[in-house]
């Protein structure tokens, strides 16, 4: 179990300099275990920097991080200890590997945790497995590999910790479709079977409407929308002015129920807007 | 962590010294520079420091920024002046004492002629952005070009590596922090343990640091880049009044130190 609570955590980077930012302010927030949550925020919303803080990448300025009760910051050991239980894929993760070949790639995380052999095998494997790699791949050298295989193994190594707290931040961007969706779907499988707590970072809503149950909005370093979907999604004007737009689905179904057709409930997925569609058809044959 | 490290910092600015051809605060400097060495006597180093403050408060460059830049010297300053002050010949300060007068007064012009010598490399990097100190650079070794010199390749491999220090140091924090989610420990261990740690983040810098130069080599190549032959510039250099000016009265204070020194080599 890893509940989070971040209890007003405020970040300014280079403070007292020329070049003081403020990243974060006064940020509260509660995630219990095993929620899937997707963040969102405009480019410089302070996503990067509030998920680093989560693993203790980053210390708050003010305010703590606290995970099943303990502050994560209190000395180097448990700063340390919590990366291993919140697992952080960054953006562009191929940009990462090292190793000769993706196996040790992978073991490398697990290795770090001071791991018996055996155990780091059997999770190099499992974490493959989760994360779609082909044990062909174990002794080629990641650099040879296309694009999405490299982003697969990357994720495969933070996988391979057994992470409680699963976070990606922008885990499918720059790669095709079908690459995205499979990196997509093995998150969803993983959460299932781990029933681990999984927070995505993104800017596409179409890849959080989908898999986030909820979805928390950043604007200008403080929380400015927390909910689920249905919530977040019926306010697209909100979600215009802090620079984010509503996922494709809801939008085609604005803009029909502005042409007159009867479009019921919340609509943020294809199969949503597939049925929602339906219904109205349905409802107008009589 | 990273961030700290400045490298030819530039503090933009509208001051004539900032709006001065970077050909003429190139020769300023070197000219500066040889005076500062012709300088024998207290007044001489006097004249020195003189112009070096009038050159600072025209520029708007505050004392602390050149007191900053002077930190990492320290070492070499308190070195330089403790050799010269144990080693000079001379009167001694107490009798039987191997410190003499003769030795203090030179470790205290050693420690100015440095700092001076800094200052004046300082105001110039301080006050010219590096592509305009490149432009300058090429143009000043230009002659060079008739014995074969690749003048202009030098400078534009200088203006790129110029560009790329703050993406790289980026670039190496990135990596440093997603190494450290995956466990690594940077900051324990004794000096080859360190050192391994070093490997995850210098193989991906490296691999990352070869792609970008293969990205900005087809990027220039699409622009039809084919170095320096007949190649127009879009910012062209030209001598304003001020320069030449600029230039006289330089030429003419290295003339006065020279002067001093037949003169007054007493004193």
């Amino acid at each position: 179990m890893a509940d989070i609570i971040i209890d007003s955590l405020r970040h300014v980077y280079s403070e007292g300099t020329p070049f003081e930012k403020v990243a974060l302010e006064k940020i509260d927030l509660e995630i219990p275990h095993g929620q899937m949550i997707g963040l969102l925020g405009h480019t410089g919303s302070g996503k990067s920097t509030l998920i680093q803080h989560l693993n203790a990448l980053i210390k708050p300025t003010s305010g703590s991080v606290l995970v099943d009760g303990a502050d994560i910051n209190a000395d180097k050991k448990s700063a340390r200890a919590v990366k291993f239980k919140i697992g952080l894929v960054f953006q562009y993760p191929e940009y990462q590997l090292f190793e000769e070949t993706a196996y040790k790639d992978i073991a490398y995380g697990p290795g770090n945790m001071g791991l018996s052999e055996a155990e780091i095998d059997e999770r190099v494997r499992e974490a493959a497995a989760f994360s779609d790699v082909d044990e062909e791949l174990f002794d080629r050298s990641p650099l040879e590999l296309s694009g999405g295989q490299k982003r697969r193994i990357a994720i495969a190594g933070v996988i391979a910790m057994r992470p409680e707290v699963l976070i990606l931040d922008e885990p499918t961007s720059g790669l095709d479709p079908e690459a995205s969706e499979n990196i997509l779907r093995n998150i969803c499988t993983y959460r299932k079977k781990t029933g681990s707590t999984v927070i995505v970072v993104s800017h596409n809503m179409d890849d959080i409407a989908r898999i986030a149950e909820r979805i928390i909005v950043l604007s200008k370093g403080t929380v400015a929308m927390d909910g689920t979907p249905a919530e977040v999604f019926s306010e697209p004007e909100k979600l215009r002015e802090y620079g984010l737009s509503v996922p494709s689905s809801t939008a085609i179904a604005m803009e029909l129920i502005k042409r007159g057709i009867n479009i019921q409930g919340p609509v943020y997925t294809h199969d949503m807007l597939k049925s929602a569609i339906l219904k109205a058809k349905e409802a107008e044959r009589c | 962590m990273l961030k700290d490290v400045t490298l030819g910092q530039y503090f933009p600015g509208d001051t004539i010294i900032h709006r001065l051809d970077p050909r003429t605060k190139l020769i300023v400097v070197v000219l500066f520079i040889v005076a500062l060495f012709q300088a024998q006597s207290w007044l001489s180093y006097a004249a020195v420091l003189a112009a070096a403050v009038i050159c600072m408060v025209i520029s708007h460059i505050k004392p602390k920024n050149i007191f900053n830049g002077l930190k990492p010297m320290l070492i070499v300053i308190v070195l330089t002046a403790f050799l010269n002050m144990f080693y000079t010949e001379g009167t001694p300060v107490i009798p039987g004492w191997i410190i003499t007068w003769e030795g203090i007064d030179k470790a205290l012009k050693m420690i100015l002629r440095i700092v001076l010598l800094i200052t004046g490399t300082f105001l110039l990097t301080y006050t010219t952005s590096p592509m305009s100190l490149t432009d300058g650079l090429e143009y000043l070794m230009s002659p060079l070009k008739k014995i074969k010199v690749p003048v202009h390749e030098m400078t534009m491999m200088m203006s790129m590596a110029l560009r790329f220090i703050p993406s790289l140091i980026e670039e190496t924090d990135r990596i440093m922090s997603a190494q450290r989610a995956r466990g690594a420990d940077f900051e324990s261990g004794g000096l080859i343990k360190r050192a391994k740690a070093l490997i995850p983040v210098l193989v991906p810098l490296f691999v990352s640091a070869f792609r970008r130069a293969d990205d900005l080599a087809v990027a220039m190549e699409c622009r039809c880049y084919h170095g320096g032959e007949g190649r127009t510039r879009m910012k062209v250099l030209r001598m304003s009044a001020s320069d030449w000016i600029a230039l006289a009265v330089s030429a003419a204070f290295l003339i006065l130190i020279i002067l001093m020194k037949k003169l007054w080599s007493g004193v």
